[in-house]
């Protein structure tokens, strides 16, 4: 039975400390993606408006960067301190896909993340320009082999069982490249990007609301509203993909997700509704007839499987991915609103005068990160029991760890993250609520302090960077 | 020809580990540090001296931890448990002064605590890697692929004494590393620290060299032992003479002497503790092979490894190199 409770707590920490985590990494990747734009425009159009987005942005980065690689090394120890059994068997085939990731990710971002932020007057504009880039290519680089050893763990391939019981490689392509890894990756570059996106627009519009003048938050506004008129679509559509994937590797999961007991052809689509795994149906459901079907197989006939087709213990927790599900998908309809709304007051020459869709925009800045972890929630719950689908349970992965080095542990995380990153959250909000540069005719080149860390005396704080040669 | 692979990562996780402890140890080093600086001016420049790059410096530690978990699973499946404690301690200590760096020039009313979380973070994780040092050094039981031992083992007064070590070993390769960064009274200070921690560090070494060999009758044999007492005459040599390397280094006012000094110490600690432990992973009851992954997975990491670390070191040069010189206040990073 105490076996049971350090599963649980070992559990809960693991959920905790990688839904604080995911949130960075989802910012980040966007961010220095929108920076390497941002620096490569001002390079090309000579236009320091530019640069000073760039600035502004750049300090904002530092602070979420420092955030995600502190809490991205506690996830590394993770799985040896909680998961040793796991790190055991499934060491020696995704030990090395994160192996990749240190040694072509990590290590690039972490030695050109200083240029980046310090040095533009030591290096010069091309090759600072060049190290952005890095820092960027860096960011997706590790998405490829994180979302690679993901959805290993989800839809296992190309691997064999040693004597020991360990997973062993057979076939390094069908590792990194399985099933359902394509799908993942592109799902979650394009939420980082939109998560960035509606951040960086919910700013422009909060500034835009104080003055519609100001150049830079109308540059910031207009590029997130083009984000979202653009990528939130792709988004539905790349979901979707997923979905189908998802449905045929792993259809208990979409059973969850769609809240279907019964196996059947015509399933409805339900909207909302509340699902009872004792009584094995969905209470008070909101449901469109045979939509279901449609969505999942393009057939208005076509048969999907329910939950009923496979014993209970292989259920996932229901409420929670049933619920996460329609959150990440409310939120991803909200943001597809939100960029035709975009549109169709551009196309009106109105954008910028557009109160009430600026309104909108700085409500909807921290929905990003809210469909992200939800998103993550139904996957990651969805696949329980298993910790790698179908071979091993999670139950099983688990360190022999007594409950109070656990529940130890998870008290001094909570208090710490809450501490840590409560502190992050109010500096971030501090620096996205400094009006940005960028009225036109000012003349000096950049705005107050720049750079990530700001060195020196505040006396020195008056001092403006000097004008890149 | 038969490749050794498990010889050559264990080899190559080793020189990660030496990476990581010679460059986090300087900037880990200089947060032990931290608060014996004026704050305001002093603490800034003695900040902004790692700054550039105590990130780099930290992917080392993930590099050592990754490739453990990558080509010897079992050991990392063993270690990690056995040494919960500090384990946890560590990497909340590196929160706490990891977000120090940026957070500490966003508040003027509450510099003060990322100050003192900087120092403490930065005192605390050294001395839990130390403890944890000490605690695979004492050897941890192994028994069906799973650790063993109790969950207060690590705790020992040999573990205690090897993280009090680090702490002074690491606060004399920040204060060298001070010296060679900074100029006028930040540097003499440093000066001063690289004395008094390079005294400590030399009668810590001592106290643990002889303590180390009656842990294990293996140490014994291996540092009392011919051939191998050939190095138990070597190494010690060695130590006295960077020893003496540092201190003249620090009393005729050079820069770089002191820490390369420093580094030369740490290094051939480093190989004392390799001396005593190979051919073990995890001493007594893992060794390298067995600890090991299957060939498939270690010539796969093998590959990228052996074109991405010349690289790496390639590019951590470079950064090096661009941020080279003094640390001066108004000049470079603003």
């Amino acid at each position: 039975m105490f076996g049971f409770e350090a599963l649980e707590l070992a559990r809960f920490q693991f959920a905790f400390t990688v839904a604080f985590h995911i949130i960075f990494p989802s910012f980040t990747i966007g961010l220095a993606s929108y920076l390497a734009v941002l620096e490569g425009l001002w390079l090309w159009k000579k236009d320091d408006a530019y640069l000073k987005v760039f600035n502004y942005w750049k300090t904002i980065f530092a602070v979420a960067f420092g955030m995600g690689v502190v809490s991205g090394i506690v996830m590394s120890y993770q799985f040896g301190t909680n998961w040793s059994v796991f790190s055991d068997k499934a060491g020696p085939v995704i030990g090395p896909l994160m192996g990749y990731e240190v040694l072509t990710a990590f290590f690039l971002e972490a030695g050109f993340l200083g240029i980046m932020l310090f040095g533009l007057n030591r290096v010069g504009p091309k090759l600072h320009f060049v190290s952005t880039l890095v820092v960027a290519f860096g960011t997706l680089l590790s998405a490829f082999w994180i979302l690679s050893v993901n959805s290993w763990m989800q839809t296992p391939a190309g691997y064999a069982i040693n004597e020991v019981g360990q997973y062993v490689p057979v076939d390094w392509w069908e590792i990194v490249f399985n099933p359902s890894f394509p799908y993942r990756l592109v799902h979650m570059v394009l939420a980082a990007y939109l998560t960035t996106a509606f951040v960086v627009g919910a700013v422009g519009a909060f500034h835009l609301l104080r003055d519609r003048q100001n150049r830079g938050a109308r540059i910031m506004f207009s590029m997130a509203m083009w984000m979202a008129l653009i990528v939130a679509p792709l988004q539905l559509i790349a979901g979707h993909a997923h979905g189908e994937n998802t449905l045929e590797h792993q259809p208990t999961k979409i059973a969850a997700m769609e809240g279907h007991f019964e196996t059947k052809r015509g399933q409805p689509l339900i909207l909302f509704g509340d699902p009872d795994a004792e009584a094995e149906t969905v209470h008070n459901a909101i449901e469109i007839p045979k939509l279901g079907s449609w969505v999942l197989t393009g057939d208005f006939e076509g048969e999907v499987q329910g939950l009923k087709a496979w014993p209970k213990e292989e259920w996932p927790p229901l409420d929670i991915v049933f619920w996460s599900f329609r959150i990440m998908v409310g939120i991803g309809v909200l943001m597809i609103l939100v960029g035709l709304w975009s549109g169709l007051e551009r196309l009106r020459g109105n954008l910028f005068e557009a109160r009430s869709l600026q309104r909108l925009s700085v409500v909807m800045g921290p929905m990003g990160f809210v469909a992200v972890v939800a998103g993550w929630i139904v996957t990651e719950v969805g696949r329980q029991p298993w910790t790698i689908y179908g071979e091993l349970t999670t139950a099983a992965s688990a360190s022999p760890i007594e409950t109070p080095a656990v529940t130890s542990s998870l008290l001094a995380f909570i208090v710490v993250y809450f501490i840590v990153f409560g502190a992050g959250t109010f500096y971030l909000l501090r620096l996205m609520g400094k009006t940005p540069e960028g009225g036109e005719g000012v003349e000096e080149l950049g705005p107050i302090r720049t750079s990530g860390i700001t060195p020196g005396p505040a006396k020195s704080l008056d001092q403006q960077p000097k004008p890149a040669e | 020809m038969v490749i050794d692979l498990p010889f050559i990562w264990a080899a190559l996780i080793a020189i990660a580990v030496l990476a990581y402890v010679l460059l986090d140890g300087f900037d880990l080093g200089v947060g032990i540090l931290f608060l014996g600086y004026e704050s305001g001016h002093q603490r800034d420049i003695a900040m902004n001296s790692v700054a550039p790059v105590w990130d780099g410096n930290e992917t080392w530690l993930i590099l050592g931890g990754g490739g453990l978990f990558a080509v010897f699973p079992l050991a990392y499946a063993v270690v990690m448990p056995a040494l919960y404690a500090p384990i946890i301690a560590m990497l909340l200590a590196l929160v706490f002064r990891g977000v120090a760096f940026e957070y500490r020039w966003r508040t003027e009313r509450g510099r003060f605590l990322w100050d003192w979380s900087f120092a403490l973070g930065s005192t605390v994780a050294a001395f839990a890697q130390g403890v944890a040092l000490g605690a695979l050094v004492q050897g941890i039981p192994v028994e069906n692929r799973a650790y063993a031992g109790g969950w207060w083992d690590w705790l020992t007064p040999f573990s205690v004494l090897t993280g009090v070590a680090l702490v002074v070993g690491y606060s004399l390769l920040g204060a060298t590393w001070l010296v060679l960064k900074t100029e006028g009274k930040i540097q003499q200070q440093a000066r001063d620290y690289a004395v008094r921690a390079g005294v400590a560090m030399l009668v810590l070494i001592g106290v643990v060299s002889l303590a180390t060999p009656y842990l294990n009758p293996v140490y014994l044999e291996r540092w009392f032992a011919w051939p191998t007492a050939i190095f138990s005459i070597i190494v010690p040599a060695l130590v006295l003479g960077c020893a003496y390397l540092l201190f003249s280094g620090l009393n005729r006012g050079y820069d770089l002497q002191p820490f390369l000094a420093s580094l030369g110490i740490f290094l051939l600690c480093y190989i004392g503790i390799g001396i005593s432990f190979y051919p073990y992973m995890v001493p007594p009851s893992l060794t390298i092979w067995q600890a090991a992954a299957p060939d498939d997975s270690l010539a796969f990491l093998l590959v990228g490894a052996l074109i991405l670390l010349p690289l790496i070191i390639a590019y951590t040069g470079y950064a090096y190199w661009v941020f080279r010189g003094k640390v001066r206040p108004g000049e470079g990073y603003h």
